[in-house]
């Protein structure tokens, strides 16, 4: 099927293995494993169609770090919020956008999230509280501090997570949103997707210490510092902080560390790293180590085999929905660049 | 009824009537809380309405302007006051990437309701880096809408309007503005943004301005009719979106015009009107467009070097003489020097 289902010769047992984990534990672990597949699956799909000129501009994939988002996402209740950078496809489908929605968008499609005028970088959906795909590096970070600002004037008890890229912990906008959030005490979840790489340049050329979430103690701050191994340990420590936040009206700053597969975009060959540095990585892929999971406490082959069976069928109904969507009008543009008459 | 008030006093009124009708709106800047506003626009709010909805911040432009856009996204009403539109250089990233272009990249699933608004343009003797003219660079930006009142009425009422409009707006006011007084309607008075008003009924040539610039060019219009020289003033009150139509069937009438306003020559607002009337009433013009800016050099400190750089009523004068004689030699080209 593809590269992820694990080689090993891992038959359907003749009578399932017995359960280690309660099951409900173990629904939820395959919950999230199903959400990750679809997101890394999509992904190679988009990347597939970008390779046929189907999909345009930069395309910037998440391949290797969907436990982030998944895990982090599955700590949130409908109601709370998501702002994240320009690798958002993932992130916004663990937040619950249609598949169609996000394929759509890429192929620049009126049926996209974006109606085809954002594209990969800019995925909104308001339905499911996804505020963006958003491409300035370190810009949205206070902009999501807004929006938990409104969450806190509001008294509604939303919280916000927000997620950046170690190389977006260089910039104002970073020290100026979490020092707003730090002041104002505001419920969000600063959560710094350390992938090791900003575009080409390692973390080590780039910033002054080695350990991002440091950077909370300036601001009075708490933080955590994990691995994304482990999709249930993300949702559990990103757990603690969205308490925090819905609780004590407290923001954190978290660092995931992790790693993409891909290269910052789809123009980059990453010639800046090892193909021994990456195939250490994938050995400590969270999908993989998701189904292995599965497997060895007791879900069941036939079981995990229909949930991929499902995640595939979903993937190629995206493609499909994709390629036979029309492209937006004209008359689009006016409309949407102000609400009400157009102002020139 | 009307009383006159300050032009301070009528932002304050906008901001405060719009606080009490609608409490998604709240005020958020440098020194606008306890400090009672680093011009006393916002004097007095922070007791109306509590630290919750007035609210200080630290010197963060980028920050709060940010902020700003977050929330205006999920459904607040923020106002975002500048202590200057200089300092708005370092949210101009918020402006142009945030506030503008929400809808856009959401396909118009979010809007971004929120008013920037501060002093703007020259001070006195304040210097090159808080002394600029900053609705050229926002006024070409399309999702953003931008307006610069000259008067108190116009201030409060398209203060309101900017409040209650689902668009981003930022407000352009003057410090040298905030002390005039004017009348001012008492009661729940919108004016629509997108409506320049002519203040000065004329004949024999059109002066488009807008802000503090409108004021010089009253001054410049009163001298001239000393001379028998009768001009037309269209106060533009939203430069975007512009009121073409007004500006352009004045033109039609005069058959000259001149633009006055602070700021650079090179592109912005001055260039937008020319090309616009160029464009629309070339047919009914006597002479080119002419504009009356600032240097072309950043602001000076030296007081009479800073007077000689602003747009000056002499210069206006200069400017109206300048573009009629250019016409009667245009239609009489024997009997005239060139213009």
């Amino acid at each position: 099927m593809n590269i992820l289902m694990p080689s090993t010769d891992q038959k359907a047992p003749e009578s399932p293995v017995p359960l280690t984990r309660p099951s409900a534990e173990l629904d939820h672990l395959a919950d999230l494993y199903q959400r990750m597949l679809l997101i890394r699956r999509l992904e190679e799909e988009a990347a597939r169609a970008y390779a046929k000129g189907k999909v345009g501009g930069f395309l910037h994939l998440y391949i290797g770090q969907e436990a982030v988002g998944v895990g982090a996402i599955a700590a949130l209740k409908p109601e709370d919020y998501v702002v994240t950078t320009y690798r958002d496809h993932g992130i916004a489908i663990a937040k619950g956008m249609n598949p169609r929605a996000m394929m759509a968008e890429l192929y620049g499609k009126a049926t996209g999230c974006s109606g085809g005028l954002g594209g990969s970088m800019h995925m909104f959906d308001a339905k499911s509280r996804m505020l963006g795909g958003h491409a300035i590096v370190g810009g949205h970070i206070p902009l999501a501090a807004g929006v938990a600002f409104a969450s806190k004037y509001r008294a509604d008890g939303t919280v916000t997570l927000c997620f950046f890229g170690d190389g977006a912990v260089s910039i104002a906008g970073f020290h100026e949103g979490v020092s707003l959030a730090a002041l104002w005490k505001l419920p969000i979840v600063f959560i710094c997707e350390n992938n090791e790489y900003s575009m080409g340049t390692p973390l080590s050329r780039t910033m002054s210490i080695e350990d991002v979430s440091m950077k909370a103690l300036g601001y009075g701050m708490d933080r955590d510092r994990f691995f994304a191994d482990d999709v249930l340990s993300v949702e559990h420590r990103i757990g603690e902080a969205v308490a925090r936040a819905r609780d004590l009206s407290l923001p954190t700053l978290v660092e995931i560390r992790t790693y993409r597969y891909r290269g910052h975009s789809m123009s980059d060959p990453a010639k800046y790293r090892t193909q021994a540095e990456l195939e250490e990585h994938k050995k400590r892929d969270p999908i993989m180590r998701a189904r292995t999971e599965l497997v060895r406490d007791g879900y069941g082959e036939a079981r995990l085999k229909t949930l991929e069976d499902g995640v595939e069928a979903q993937v190629a109904d995206a493609v499909k929905f994709a390629e036979e969507s029309p492209e937006p009008d004209v008359s689009v543009l006016e409309k949407t660049t102000y609400d009400g008459p157009f102002a020139a | 009824m009307a009383r006159v008030i300050r032009f301070r006093d009528a932002l304050r009124e906008a901001m405060i009537e719009e606080m009490v009708r609608d409490d998604r709106v709240f005020l958020m800047g440098e020194e606008v809380g306890y400090y009672q506003g680093a011009y006393k626009v916002s004097e007095g709010m922070l007791d109306k309405f509590g630290p919750q909805r007035v609210i200080d911040t630290p010197i963060a432009e980028g920050g709060f302007a940010g902020i700003g856009v977050g929330a205006a996204m999920v459904g607040l009403r923020p106002i975002i006051e500048f202590m200057t539109w200089n300092f708005s250089a370092i949210a101009f990233d918020q402006i142009l990437n945030g506030a503008a272009k929400i809808r856009q990249m959401s396909g118009g699933q979010f809007n971004c309701p929120i008013v920037f608004r501060g002093p703007n343009a020259s001070a006195v003797q304040v210097g090159s880096q808080h002394s600029q003219a900053m609705e050229h660079f926002y006024a070409t930006v399309p999702g953003l809408k931008v307006i610069a009142p000259a008067f108190p009425a116009d201030a409060k009422g398209m203060l309101k309007a900017a409040i209650r409009d689902d668009n981003p707006v930022l407000v352009m006011e003057s410090e040298t503005l905030y002390s005039i007084k004017g009348e001012v309607p008492d009661g729940d008075v919108v004016v629509p943004l997108g409506k320049a008003e002519i203040i000065r009924r004329g004949t024999a040539c059109t002066l488009v301005s807008y802000s503090r610039m409108t004021h010089v060019t009253v001054e410049a219009a009163a001298a001239l009719e000393k001379e028998g020289i009768s001009v037309e003033i269209v106060d533009l009150r939203s430069l975007r979106p512009l009121d073409e139509d007004t500006i352009v069937h004045s033109v039609r009438k005069t058959h000259h015009c001149v633009v006055v306003h602070e700021g650079w020559p090179y592109g912005g607002v001055g260039a937008e009107v020319a090309d616009r009337v160029q464009r629309l009433a070339f047919d009914w013009l006597d002479a080119p467009i002419l504009r009356v800016t600032t240097f072309d050099t950043p602001m000076p400190y030296n007081a009479k070097l800073e007077q000689l750089c602003m747009p000056q009523a002499g210069r206006v004068v200069s400017a109206v003489k300048r573009a009629i004689a250019r016409g009667r030699a245009a239609q009489n080209p024997s009997s005239s020097a060139q213009a």
